[in-house]
C-alpha cells in the first residue's frame, strides 16, 4: 500500500495523518516552524512571499474558529490568497456531494485546500481525488485524525523539554471521539518518545488503543506519576450525559486536571491542551492559567507550524 | 433442449461424483449420467475437455434491487451477472423498496424473473411488514406466491416478543427463519470492526459482541419455538463457536457465511476504501480464520456472494457515508476456488458450501445432478486466471474489494433447466 501523503520521491503532497510519516519529515517541519517563528518574533513585516500568486481554499464542512483562523493567517504570512468556505451540513442537503464541492474549487484554480469534515476520512478521499498539483492539508476529519494540531503540540513539547527520547508523556481524557489524540500518539511514538499513556475511564478509551503504541491508565494519579508532559483533551458537551459519563462533576472528580493531581507529575512538567477548553470539566482554571501551562504558547507555534507545513508543500511537486 | 456435455470431470457433491463423465440432458431435466440414455440425440454438443461440470451454483443472498432500487441495478443487468457467475438459484433479501412483505409484490417478481429464463430467483420474503419488527407478514400467503424463507435482511428485529411469535407462527407450518444476528443498539451508527483498524481510523465500529448478544438471543428462542433458524452472513470468532456448540447439542441449525468474510479482514480497509465498507463489518484476522475453520468442520453450511450492487455515486464519499456493499455474484465461484486452494480443501467438500446445501437451506430440490434433478449446471475451466476489473463486470454494481485480483477458474457454460442461459 502507497503512502497516499509521500510523493514518488518521498516527499510530502499532503499531510492528511501523522501515522506513516517519516520522523525525518516531522523534525522538517518543526524545524521549519522554527524559522518561522523567529520571522514573527524578530521583524516588523511578518509576511513573507513563499506562496505569493498561490491560492489557499479553507473548506470547513464543520464549524471551527481557531484551526481556521489560525490557517488563514499563515496563508497570509505567507503571502497567499485565502478563500475561506464555510459549508457546515447545509451543501449535502442541496444534494452537493463532497467531491463536487472539491471539483468546483478545483475550476477556480486552487492550489491548496485545507478541509476540516466531520467523516473520518474525509480528507483522504480528496487527496485521491484531485489533481497531482494540487495539496491538501487535513484540518481534522472526524475522530480520526488532526495532524497540525499535533505537530504544533510536539513543536511545543521540543520548545519546552528539548528532547523526546526521554519523556514520559501522558494524554487525558477522551480519547475515543479524538482526532487530536491519535495524530499526538502517532506523532510521539515516531519521534521517539519511550513511554505514551493514555488515561480515562474504558467508555472513553477505544478498543486495542494499546495497539497504537500506548499504555492505558484508568486511574489519573496513577497515570500522571512521574510524567514530564500532560496532554489534555477536550471532553465535549454531547458526551457528558448519557450512557458514556454520568455527569461533568464526576468527570471532574476522577479525571479533571487539579493542582493535586498535577503535583504527581514531575516538577518540571508543562500542561497542554488543544482548545477549547472547558474549564472545571476536564481542567481546573488554577492549572490552565497556571505556571506549568503552556497552553497559549501551543496556538502561536500553531501559525508557525501551519506556515512550515503550507511552505514545504508547495515546494514539493508530484 | 437435449445436450450432451462429453469429456468434462463431472463434480457432484450431493451424488458424491468427481470422475470423467458425461452428462445427458433431456428437455429440463438430467436424463442420464456416464452413458448416453436409449434414443438420445444431442441437440447441442458441449466439448467439456478440460473443464469441469457441477451443478449449478446456489447463491443464498444477492440482491437484485428490484423493486424500488432500479438506479443501483436491474432484474435484467444482475440476473446476468447470476449465469456469468455460474449461478443457476439465487435468493433475494427481502430488503426492496418496498420490502417483499406482500404476495402482489413476490409474484411480480417472480414473474419478470423467469421471463428472463435465466437464474431462479427464490425470493426471502419479509418476516414482518416493512422489516419494521412490529407485525408478522401473511407467512402463508407469501410461500403460496413463491417465498421459501423469511428474513428479516439487514434489519434487526428489535422486539424479542414479536421474535419469538414470529419463530412460533413459522414453526407452525414448517416454514423457515433466515436471521442476521446484529444487535440494534450494540451496532448504531457502526460502520466498521470494533478492533485495531476502526480505533487508528476513527471509524464508529461495531463490537463482535453485537453479533454474538443476538446470535444468542436467536439461539434460544429457536430451541424453544423449534424454528426451522439460518444464520446468515456470520463474521465473528465467537459467533462461529456459538452455532458449532448450538449443532453439537443438537439444534437444527444452519449458518452462512459472505465470501468477502472468507478472503478480506479490517486490514483490507487500508486507507478508508469504502470497497470495504461491508454488512457486516470485516473482522480481525483471527475472526477470518475461525471463519476458514467453521467452514471446513461444517459449522457453516453455505458460502454466498451477498451480492449488493451500489451505484458509483453512492461508494464517492468518506467511509461512512458510502453506501455499503459490493457487488460480487460474479466472484462467487472463483472465490471459493482460491479458498479450497489455499486452506488445501478437496474440491468436492468446497463445492457442497456453494450447490446442495445452500439448497437445503432454502428447501428446494436443486443444486445436485441426480438423474431426474433439474438440468441447472454449471461448466467451467479450472485452468484460466483473469483478473478482476470493474468495468468487465456484467453487473451494474461495479463496486468490489476484490478490484484488481487474479481469479483463477472462467465459468464457460451455465445451463439453467435445460438450456443454456450463459457461454463464454
Amino acid at each position: 500500500m502507497n503512502n497516499p501523503q509521500l510523493n514518488k520521491n518521498g516527499e510530502l503532497q499532503h499531510l492528511l495523518t501523522t501515522e506513516g510519516l517519516p520522523a525525518r519529515i516531522l523534525r522538517d517541519i518543526l524545524d521549519k516552524a522554527s524559522e518561522f517563528v523567529s520571522i514573527a518574533e524578530g521583524r516588523e513585516i511578518k509576511k513573507v512571499p513563499l506562496l505569493h500568486g498561490k491560492s489557499v481554499f479553507n473548506i470547513f464542512f464543520e464549524s471551527s474558529t481557531r484551526t481556521r483562523t489560525t490557517f488563514e493567517i499563515a496563508a497570509k504570512r505567507l503571502s497567499a490568497d485565502v478563500v475561506n468556505l464555510n459549508i457546515g451540513s447545509s451543501s449535502t442537503n442541496k444534494g452537493e456531494t463532497l467531491l463536487d464541492t472539491v471539483d468546483n474549487l478545483c475550476a477556480m484554480h486552487a492550489d491548496m485546500f485545507v478541509v476540516r469534515h466531520s467523516s473520518s476520512g474525509a480528507a483522504h478521499l480528496i487527496a485521491q481525488h484531485v489533481a497531482p498539483e494540487i495539496h491538501v492539508i487535513n484540518a481534522g476529519d472526524g475522530r480520526h485524525a488532526h495532524p497540525t494540531q499535533a505537530l504544533l503540540d510536539m513543536y511545543t513539547i521540543r520548545q519546552y523539554k528539548k528532547e523526546f527520547h526521554n519523556l514520559r508523556v501522558a494524554i487525558v481524557g477522551d480519547v475515543l471521539h479524538s482526532r487530536v489524540a491519535r495524530s499526538q500518539i502517532h506523532a510521539l511514538t515516531t519521534l521517539g518518545v519511550p513511554e505514551v499513556r493514555v488515561v480515562g475511564p474504558k467508555t472513553l478509551l477505544p478498543t486495542q488503543v494499546e495497539k497504537l503504541g500506548v499504555q492505558v491508565y484508568h486511574d489519573m494519579a496513577q497515570g500522571l506519576k512521574d510524567v514530564d508532559v500532560v496532554m489534555m483533551l477536550r471532553l465535549q458537551n454531547e458526551r457528558m450525559q448519557g450512557a458514556l459519563l454520568p455527569s461533568a462533576q464526576e468527570y471532574f472528580k476522577y479525571y479533571g486536571l487539579t493542582q493535586e493531581r498535577l503535583a504527581l507529575a514531575k516538577s518540571d512538567a508543562i500542561v497542554m491542551h488543544p482548545g477549547p477548553m472547558n474549564r472545571g470539566v476536564e481542567i481546573d482554571s488554577s492549572v490552565a492559567d497556571g505556571a506549568q501551562s503552556v497552553i497559549l504558547p501551543q496556538v502561536t507555534f500553531g501559525i508557525a507550524v501551519r506556515m512550515a507545513v503550507m511552505s514545504m508543500l508547495a515546494g514539493n511537486k508530484q | 433442449m437435449n445436450i450432451h456435455i462429453k469429456n468434462g470431470r463431472l463434480l457432484d457433491p450431493h451424488n458424491k461424483i468427481d470422475g470423467k463423465q458425461d452428462v445427458f440432458i433431456v428437455d429440463k431435466r438430467i436424463a442420464a449420467i456416464g452413458n448416453a440414455p436409449q434414443g438420445f440425440a444431442a441437440e447441442q454438443v458441449i466439448d467439456a475437455t478440460g473443464l469441469i461440470v457441477m451443478p449449478g451454483l446456489v447463491d443464498v443472498a444477492a440482491r437484485l434491487r428490484e423493486p424500488g432500487y432500479e438506479y443501483k441495478a436491474t432484474l435484467e443487468s444482475e440476473m446476468g451477472a447470476a449465469v456469468a457467475g455460474g449461478v443457476t438459484s439465487l435468493s433475494c433479501p427481502p430488503d426492496t423498496d418496498p420490502p417483499l412483505d406482500e404476495p402482489g409484490l413476490v409474484e411480480m417478481l417472480k414473474h419478470r424473473a423467469r421471463s428472463l429464463n435465466q437464474a431462479r430467483v427464490f425470493p426471502a420474503g419479509a418476516l414482518t411488514y416493512g422489516l419494521k419488527g412490529e407485525e408478522l407478514t401473511e407467512m402463508a400467503e407469501l410461500t403460496e406466491a413463491g417465498c421459501k424463507v423469511f428474513s428479516q435482511a439487514d434489519t434487526p428485529l428489535t422486539d424479542t416478543r414479536v421474535l419469538m411469535r414470529a419463530m412460533q407462527y413459522a414453526a407452525t407450518f414448517g416454514y423457515r427463519v433466515w436471521l442476521r444476528p446484529q444487535d440494534a443498539y450494540l451496532a448504531k451508527d457502526g460502520v466498521a470492526h470494533d478492533g485495531e483498524v476502526a480505533t487508528r481510523l476513527g471509524l464508529p465500529a461495531i463490537p463482535a459482541v453485537a453479533e454474538t448478544t443476538a446470535l444468542a438471543t436467536m439461539l434460544q428462542l429457536a430451541r424453544e419455538t423449534g424454528v426451522k433458524l439460518h444464520i446468515c452472513r456470520i463474521s465473528s470468532a465467537e459467533g462461529v463457536e456459538m452455532v458449532r456448540a448450538a449443532k453439537r447439542q443438537g439444534l437444527a441449525v444452519t449458518c452462512d457465511v459472505s465470501m468477502n468474510h472468507v478472503h478480506l479482514s479490517e486490514m483490507d480497509i487500508g486507507f478508508f476504501d469504502s470497497n470495504c465498507h461491508l454488512v457486516p463489518p470485516l473482522r480481525s484476522l483471527r475472526d477470518r480464520d475461525a471463519l476458514r475453520a467453521g467452514l471446513r468442520d461444517g459449522t457453516i453450511d453455505a458460502i454466498c456472494s451477498n451480492h449488493s450492487p451500489v451505484d458509483e455515486d453512492a461508494k464517492q464519499l468518506p467511509f461512512a457515508e458510502a453506501e455499503a456493499g459490493a457487488t460480487g455474484v460474479e466472484l462467487l465461484l472463483p472465490l471459493v476456488l482460491k479458498w479450497a486452494e489455499e486452506d488445501e480443501v478437496p474440491l468436492l467438500q468446497a463445492l457442497t458450501l456453494v450447490t446442495i446445501n445452500p439448497a437445503k437451506a432454502l428447501g428446494v430440490t436443486v443444486g445436485h445432478l441426480s438423474v431426474g434433478a433439474h438440468a441447472d449446471l454449471c461448466v467451467f475451466d479450472p485452468a484460466v486466471t483473469w483478473k478482476v476489473e470493474p468495468a468487465a463486470l456484467k453487473s451494474q454494481g461495479k463496486n468490489t474489494p476484490f478490484h484488481g485480483y487474479a481469479m483463477q477458474g472462467r465459468v464457460r457454460y451455465t445451463i439453467v433447466e435445460g438450456k443454456v442461459a450463459y457461454s463464454l
